[in-house]
C-alpha cells in the first residue's frame, strides 16, 4: 500500500527555488551596488529551513503509518519513456530517506545561518548561497528520489555543486586545480555508478525502473551479475564518498570555505556512497562477496585515512582525513550487512563533523585564516564556547562514551566481530585508538598549552552569535545523538535500526551479552589508549617536530597524489599529446583539409579565364550564345 | 527576297560583333554595339514584312527607344571613366582580372 503526498516535491524544491532567487538577483546586481547581506541570508536560509520543515511533517506522517506501509511516494511527472525503459521523476520518501531527510535539512540549515555569518564581507555573498542551496538542492533529490535515474540527478547536481564551491575561492590557482580534481575524481566514479546502473536495467530493468520494483524483482539477477552490479555502484560510492583508491580529492577540497567543507562532509556529497549502498541493500544482502569487498575497501581506508590524520598540521586537513576515515566505519559497516549501523554512524558523524569544521571555522576565523595547528595553542581562554563545543564534538569523533559517535561506531564494530569479520573487527579497533589519538592531537595543540603565535592570539576573539548558537545545537545533537539508537545493554531498544528496518535488509546477530560487552570494552580501551599518548605527546607545549622516517612519509600521504601523478595524470597528458600531433593532424583533419586545398587549387586554375577586358568578356558571351543557338537549333527540329 | 534582308543583317551583326571585340576605344565599341543593335532592327522589319504583321515593327520601335536610353547612359559612363583614368582605352579598365 502506497502513499501519495504532493509535498514530497516541494521539499528539494524549496532550496533550489532559492538557488534561483539567489542566483538572479546576484546576476543582475553583481555589476551594481551590492545589495544588503542580510537579504541574501534571509533568502538563503529560507529554503532549507521550509525543507526541514516539511521533511519533519513527513517524518511524523510516515510514522502515523504502521511499519510495513511506510512508504510515500510522489510522482512529479514522467520524465521519459523509451522501451521498457519508464522514468518518472519520482520521489520516495521511506524511514530511510526520511531519516536522511531530517539531518541533511537540519544540518544543512544550521550551515547557512553559520555562513551568514562567516561569510560576512565577501564579494560575491549572493553566489555564494546560491550554489549552497543548489548544493542541498541536489542532494535532497539524491535522498528522495525514487530510482537510480532520478538519484544520479542529485548525484552529479552534488558533484557539480562541490567543484562549484571548492573552487569558490577561484582567483588562486590551487583552489581551482583542487576543484578540477575533484570533478575528475567524481567523474571516475560516476562512470562506474552509470554503468551499474546500465547493468541493472539490463538485468532487471524491464518490470519497472525504481527501488520498490528493483526490490521485488531482485531474485531474477545472476549472481556474476549481481556481484558486478554492486562492485560497479560501489566504484560510484567511492568516488563520492572518498574511499580507496578514489579519496584524494576530499583532502584537497578543503580549498573552499569552511562552511562548505562542513556541508560536504557532514550533511551533503560524501555520505551520499553509504546512502545509496544502504538504498541497494536488497541488492548487496544477496552478493555476500560484494558486500565483504566494501567493507575491506572501507575498512582499509579508515585506517590509511587514520595514518595520514596523525601526521597532517592543516586543522582543516586533519578533519578531511577524519572524514575519509569514519566514511571507511560506514562503508565496514554496510559492507557487513549492518545497514543500520552504517546508516546511524551517517547520522551521528553529521552532527559531529559539521560541529567539528564549524568550530575549525570559528577558530580560522578567528586568527585571520590561520589553518596551521602549530601556529595556534591556548586558545581555550580567547574562544571558550568554540572550545567547549569542539571538545564535545572530538569526544564524539574519538568515540567516548557516552557522546554519539560511540554508540554508532562501537554498533559497526559489534556487529563486525558478531558476523564473524574478525579482521575488519581488529583494524576497525585500532583505527579507533588512532582516531582518538589524532583528534586530541588537534585539540591539545589548538586549545591547550601556551600560545606559538602570541600577536594573532592576542587579537583572537570569539566569533558573532550567528555562528556560535549553530555550534551549540549542534553540539547538543553530537552529545545526545547517540541515544537514540541505544543497544540492549544499556537498557535501549535500537530505536533508530528499528525505524529503519522496513527499507533495508538488515539482519541482528543473536550474540551472547559477553561479546557485546568484549566489543563495548575494547572500544573505550582504544580510545583510552589514544587520549593518553596524544595528551603526554601533547598536552604541555609541544613544538613542531621535524618529519622524518615514516611521519615524513605520512606527513606526505604516502606518496599516493604523486604516484597517481606519475601512473594516470602524465601518462595520459602524454597520450593526449601524441594524439594532438600525429592522430589529429594527419588523421581526422586530413579530409577536411583536402577538400579546401581541391577547391583553392580549382579556383587558381579558373582564374586564368578571368583577364579583366571588357572585350574578352564579350568574346565569352559570343561563344556562350553560339552554342547555345547551335544546341537550340539541333534540338527545335 | 528575305534572305537578302537577312543576309545584310547578318553582316552589319558580325561587323559590329568584331567591332566590340577588336577594337579598344570606348566610342568605337560603343558605335559597334548600336549597330548590333540595328542589324537586329533591320531582322525584325524584314520579317515583319514577310508575315505581314506589326509585331516586328513595335520591337524595332522598342529597340530603338532602348538604344536611345542607352546611348544617354552610357555616354555619362564614358565621361566618368574619362574623369577617372583620362583614358578612353577599355584595356585601362581592368580592375576584374582574376
Amino acid at each position: 500500500m502506497e502513499h501519495s503526498v504532493t509535498y514530497l516535491g516541494y521539499i528539494p524544491l524549496m532550496p533550489l527555488l532559492g538557488a534561483l532567487v539567489l542566483g538572479l538577483l546576484h546576476l543582475f546586481t553583481c555589476r551594481g551596488k551590492a545589495l544588503p547581506e542580510l537579504l541574501y541570508g534571509a533568502l538563503a536560509c529560507i529554503g532549507p529551513l521550509l525543507s526541514f520543515i516539511f521533511a519533519l511533517v513527513v517524518f511524523f506522517h510516515l510514522k502515523g503509518l504502521p511499519a510495513e506501509e511506510r512508504f510515500l511516494v510522489h510522482n512529479a511527472f514522467t520524465w521519459f519513456a523509451v522501451g521498457d525503459l519508464h522514468v518518472d521523476m519520482g520521489f520516495l520518501a521511506d524511514p530511510l530517506s526520511s531519516l536522511m531527510l531530517l539531518f541533511v535539512t537540519l544540518i544543512g540549515s544550521l550551515i547557512h545561518i553559520y555562513s551568514v555569518g562567516y561569510m560576512a564581507g565577501d564579494e560575491n555573498f549572493g553566489k555564494f548561497f546560491a550554489y549552497l542551496n543548489l548544493f542541498l538542492g541536489s542532494m535532497l533529490i539524491l535522498v528522495l528520489a525514487s530510482g537510480p535515474v532520478v538519484m544520479f540527478v542529485g548525484w552529479e547536481g552534488v558533484g557539480l555543486c562541490s567543484y562549484l564551491l571548492i573552487s569558490y575561492y577561484c582567483k588562486e590557482t590551487e583552489n581551482v586545480i583542487a576543484g578540477n580534481k575533484a570533478f575528475i575524481v567524481n567523474r571516475i566514479g560516476d562512470l562506474g555508478f552509470v554503468l551499474g546502473m546500465s547493468l541493472l536495467f539490463w538485468a532487471i530493468g524491464a518490470g519497472g525502473f525504481d527501488y520498490l520494483s528493483l526490490k521485488a524483482n531482485v531474485d531474477k539477477i545472476a549472481p556474476a551479475t549481481g556481484i558486478a552490479i554492486c562492485l560497479l555502484l560501489f566504484v560510484g560510492a567511492c568516488g563520492k564518498s572518498a574511499q580507496i583508491p578514489l579519496y584524494v580529492w576530499l583532502p584537497d577540497a578543503m580549498a573552499g570555505p569552511t562552511p562548505v567543507s562542513a556541508l560536504i562532509h557532514a550533511a551533503t556529497m560524501v555520505t551520499a556512497g553509504v546512502y545509496m549502498v544502504a538504498r541497494f541493500s536488497f541488492l548487496y544482502a544477496s552478493h555476500a562477496t560484494a558486500g565483504t569487498v566494501v567493507a575491506w575497501v572501507g575498512i582499509l581506508t579508515a585506517l590509511l585515512a587514520a595514518i595520514f590524520g596523525m601526521f597532517q598540521k592543516d586543522i582543516k586537513k586533519i578533519l578531511a582525513y577524519s572524514t575519509v576515515s569514519q566514511l571507511g566505519y560506514m562503508f565496514a559497516g554496510v559492507g557487513i550487512a549492518a545497514y543500520s549501523a552504517g546508516i546511524f554512524h551517517v547520522f551521528t558523524h553529521a552532527f559531529f563533523k559539521a560541529l567539528l569544521f564549524l568550530g575549525a571555522g570559528s577558530v580560522i576565523y578567528a586568527l585571520h585564516h590561520q589553518q596551521d595547528i602549530w601556529k595556534m595553542g591556548g586558545l581555550k581562554s580567547k574562544l571558550p564556547k568554540t572550545y567547549l563545543t569542539m571538545m564535545i564534538g572530538a569526544f564524539a569523533l574519538a568515540g567516548c562514551p557516552p557522546f554519539s559517535g560511540f554508540f554508532s561506531k562501537d554498533e559497526i564494530l559489534f556487529s563486525a566481530l558478531a558476523t564473524g569479520h574478525t579482521g575488519i573487527w581488529l583494524v576497525g579497533v585500532l583505527v579507533a585508538g588512532m582516531t582518538a589519538y589524532y583528534t586530541f592531537r588537534m585539540i591539545f595543540l589548538v586549545f591547550h598549552g601556551e600560545p606559538r603565535d602570541a600577536e594573532a592570539h592576542a587579537h583572537a576573539h570569539e566569533p558573532p552569535a550567528v555562528m556560535t548558537v549553530p555550534l551549540q545545537i549542534l553540539a547538543f545533537g553530537a552529545l545526545f545523538a547517540g541515544f537514540l539508537n541505544l543497544p540492549g545493554i544499556f537498557g535501549g531498544s535500537l530505536k533508530v535500526s528499528q525505524w529503519l528496518a522496513p527499507s533495508l535488509v538488515d539482519h541482528h546477530p543473536h550474540v551472547s551479552v559477553w561479546l557485546e560487552l568484549l566489543a563495548i570494552l575494547t572500544s573505550i580501551a582504544a580510545f583510552a589508549i589514544g587520549i593518553t599518548l596524544a595528551h603526554r605527546k601533547f598536552g604541555q607545549g609541544a613544538q613542531e617536530p621535524e618529519f622524518t622516517g615514516f611521519a615524513k612519509f605520512g606527513y606526505h600521504k604516502f606518496y599516493v597524489d604523486e604516484l597517481y601523478n606519475a601512473v594516470f595524470v602524465q601518462p595520459y597528458k602524454a597520450f593526449g599529446g601524441l594524439i594532438s600531433r600525429f592522430f589529429e593532424p594527419y588523421v581526422t583533419d586530413c579530409h577536411v583539409r583536402l577538400s579546401t586545398w581541391l577547391y583553392r587549387k580549382a579556383g587558381m586554375a579558373f582564374k586564368a579565364l578571368q583577364v579583366g577586358y571588357v572585350r574578352v568578356y564579350a568574346i565569352y558571351m559570343v561563344i556562350g550564345l553560339s552554342l547555345m543557338s547551335l544546341f537550340l537549333s539541333q534540338t527545335i527540329h | 527576297m528575305i534572305q537578302d534582308y537577312l543576309v545584310l543583317s547578318i553582316v552589319l551583326f558580325c561587323l559590329g560583333m568584331l567591332g566590340v571585340i577588336t577594337r579598344r576605344n570606348v566610342f568605337t565599341v560603343f558605335m559597334s554595339v548600336e549597330l548590333m543593335l540595328n542589324a537586329a532592327n533591320l531582322a525584325f522589319i524584314a520579317f515583319s514584312r514577310l508575315h505581314q504583321t506589326m509585331d516586328g515593327h513595335v520591337l524595332a520601335m522598342l529597340v530603338m527607344a532602348v538604344a536611345a536610353a542607352e546611348a544617354a547612359l552610357a555616354l555619362a559612363v564614358v565621361i566618368l571613366l574619362h574623369k577617372h583614368k583620362s583614358r578612353l582605352d577599355t584595356n585601362v579598365f581592368s580592375l576584374l582580372k582574376g
